[in-house]
């Protein structure tokens, strides 16, 4: 390869110096043009009435802790944009590989919201059918999941189809072996997958810093030919055009393409963390300044896309969604400990039916 | 074997379009022992195809492959090598169906050259089978005989879960006539008997079935009559099959490979006792590997389980209602 053919290769993969941004903070449109299409004024307002009813329905679930009705909630309040752009870049038939944190993301999706909270009301583990959904478990061991996305959008091009696979991970998860593994593979294979890295600046309490040393993660694609961006994560105009962006170069044979959103996660790790044991109170009221979903509303008031009754309009769905969330969610599931037999293998080996009869025998003698 | 283990992977890649084979070195090159040999050329690279040399990318490659509707067959290059593999093995693969309430299954199979006896430097001969078995949704075979490799693996490809299919390395080079188009093997989780005695059962599997049916030879030579029941399947457990014959010569000894200590040869000896009490004559005996590292060449003759020592616990069977003299000799010692 000579130096010319080289260095152009290299630059065709780096991401731009500073996150892509369509809109500032303060919800005006930034002046110069970035090197993608702006989504559509209906595709952004159909976006703002996901990210209203999103964080709801995060606000809510975090609500569903204090009742004790989950176990635990990892809320991404603060990240709709990502939660929210991640959803709406995809195709109904392509594929969702989310995390635990991105539940926000799976009621985007169209998921039922009691089925996305079934692992964290203890059910069961994963509450919605992959395969329907087209939407794999979300994976609480970290990166874990990525090999997986690389897999299967090489097993769906390998089929013949165009769909792509767009799989979701921190900034923790890029310091596991699998980040790299799977992007390495999806490069080798050229499969269809888009890496979506939401870094929002802590894995539990661990600083950004000490995670990496590289300018930013969006780098990390580029030593294994992986094409990478880097976008403003608070910014849904921007991270829904880079997504897009990043989808199409996936489906039309191109390769995976890694993107690194900047966000924020405004909560706690979880309802069970103390944020205060590592981050002041001043940094995250400077993030609550870069809110995704008042920059998106102000922009789109800005350009006469959104009036009053469709704010408030959404608010009103946004409110029936959580009370519907709720209802279902103060039932309780009847449960049958003899299910936990049921799925370790297709059929039951003999030692799996004795112990099942054992149970039974267990329960039978507690009804009396 | 490794021919029988060749043709079985042929047999499923054309009789199933689904089924793919990959790992490191296991395309233009057939594997480090060849049992991959030709497949690349004969079935094209899309059917079977070298990866990144990166053991968990390779296992959750597979994973995301059956996922969209293919049975992976995957090779860990060496037992010891698959250890970056182990979560992607035990929290994903064999989760899998458990997770999704029964909704995603995984079909593949993760073939992985095993154990030792070769004299293999170190990282390429370790016992590993116990990590797996000790892991519910996973199957976990290990074939001793040239027949048995060729059909459990056709069995293990057709499964509907996840299979670790142990190949024990040292009996790569085995032989046997056997006539692959007709079946001759028991279904998949049955044990089998592979020589019927009177006086003791061995109970083997994968490495150490050779060297119980050895043991035999020799004790009926000595008029002692051991019966030799070659397990296959690690999991499923056929209890059956090693309780009736327990329970008929009322004594036992557990013959593996693999370092003793909670291992595979614990549960054996476990199951035997809660099932076969009243029918026993004598304490089930295990002859296994030291607790040790694998040991490097020179020295595996020492480590590994031989012919000699699984007689020595035949003879502490106290027949005749002798104590365990043996035993007692060298604990006082």
């Amino acid at each position: 390869m000579s130096v010319k053919t080289h260095r152009q290769a290299v630059q065709g993969l780096l991401p731009a110096l500073t996150p892509v941004r369509f809109v500032t903070e303060d919800g005006s449109p930034v002046k110069e043009s970035a090197d993608y299409a702006e989504p559509s004024a209906e595709l952004l307002r159909e976006a703002y009435r996901r990210m209203v009813l999103g964080r709801r329905f995060d606000t809510q679930a975090t609500m569903l802790t204090k009742q004790g009705r989950l176990a635990v909630y990892p809320s991404s309040r603060g990240q709709e944009a990502c939660q929210i752009a991640g959803v709406l870049a995809l195709r109904e038939d392509d594929w969702l590989f989310p995390t635990y944190r991105d539940s926000t993301a799976l009621v985007t999706r169209g998921v039922d919201p009691v089925e996305v909270l079934t692992l964290l009301r203890g059910d069961w583990h994963c509450g919605y059918d992959p395969a329907a959904t087209r939407t794999a478990p979300q994976c609480t061991p970290l990166a874990t999941q990525l090999p997986h996305a690389s897999g299967l959008a090489h097993a769906l091009r390998s089929r013949g189809g165009d769909a792509v696979v767009m799989a979701f991970v921190g900034d923790g998860g890029t310091s596991e072996g699998d980040f790299h593994e799977a992007l390495n593979f999806a490069a080798v294979f050229k499969a269809p997958v888009v890496f979506f890295v939401q870094n929002n600046k802590y894995a539990i309490s661990v600083p950004l810093a000490r995670q990496t040393a590289a300018p930013a993660l969006a780098y990390k694609g580029v030593g294994y030919g992986v094409r990478s961006e880097q976008v403003d994560g608070n910014d849904l105009v921007a991270v829904l055009s880079v997504l897009t962006a990043a989808v199409e170069h996936a489906r039309t044979g191109h390769g995976p393409f890694l993107v690194e959103a900047h966000t924020y996660r405004m909560d706690p790790h979880t309802n069970a963390d103390d944020a205060g044991r590592y981050r002041d109170d001043a940094e995250v009221e400077r993030w609550q300044g870069a809110d995704p979903l008042a920059r998106l509303e102000t922009y789109l008031r800005g350009r006469d896309l959104l009036t009053d009754e469709d704010v408030a309009s959404a608010r009103e769905a946004a409110e029936a969604f959580a009370a519907d969330l709720r209802t279902r969610m103060n039932l309780d599931p009847e449960l049958d400990p003899l299910e936990l037999f049921d799925h370790v293998y297709a059929e039951p080996t003999p030692q799996l039916r004795e112990q099942r009869q054992m149970l039974a025998a267990e329960l039978q003698a507690e009804k009396g | 074997m490794a021919q029988a283990l060749n043709t079985a992977l042929r047999d499923a890649l054309r009789d199933d379009e689904r089924v793919l084979v990959f790992g490191e070195d296991v395309g233009p090159l057939g594997g480090v022992f060849r049992i991959t040999d030709g497949l690349t050329r004969d079935f094209g690279e899309e059917r079977c195809f070298d990866t990144p040399l990166a053991e968990s990318g390779i296992v959750g490659f597979a994973v995301g492959m059956a996922m969209g509707g293919y049975r992976p067959v995957i090779e860990m290059q060496f037992d010891a090598f698959a250890y970056p593999a182990f979560e992607q093995i035990v929290s994903h693969v064999a989760k899998f169906r458990n997770r999704t309430r029964g909704k995603l299954g995984l079909p593949m199979v993760i073939r992985v050259p095993y154990a030792g006896g070769i004299g293999g430097v170190e990282h390429h001969c370790d016992s590993s089978e116990a990590y797996y078995v000790h892991t519910p949704g996973l199957k976990v075979v290990t074939p001793a005989t040239p027949a048995d490799a060729y059909w459990l693996l056709r069995d293990a490809v057709a499964d509907p879960d996840p299979v670790v299919f142990l190949e024990p390395k040292k009996l790569y080079w085995s032989k046997e006539d056997t006539d692959l188009t007709r079946r001759q093997a028991e279904p998949f989780g049955r044990a089998v008997v592979r020589r019927a005695g009177r006086d003791a059962t061995l109970v083997a599997y994968g490495p150490s079935v050779p060297v119980a049916l050895e043991a035999a030879k020799v004790a009926a030579d000595e008029g002692i009559e051991l019966e030799v029941v070659d397990l296959r399947t690690l999991v499923p457990f056929d209890d059956e099959t090693v309780v009736a014959s327990v329970r008929r010569t009322g004594r036992c000894v557990v013959v593996q490979e693999a370092q003793s200590f909670a291992g595979v040869g614990a549960e054996i000896v476990a199951r035997i006792q809660e099932r076969c009490f009243h029918s026993l004559a004598a304490p089930v005996l295990r002859v296994a590997g030291f607790d040790i590292p694998y040991p490097p060449p020179k020295l595996e003759h020492s480590h590994l389980p031989g012919v000699d020592r699984v007689l020595d616990a035949v003879d502490r069977l106290q027949f005749d209602d002798r104590p365990d003299v043996l035993h007692l000799a060298r604990g006082a010692a």
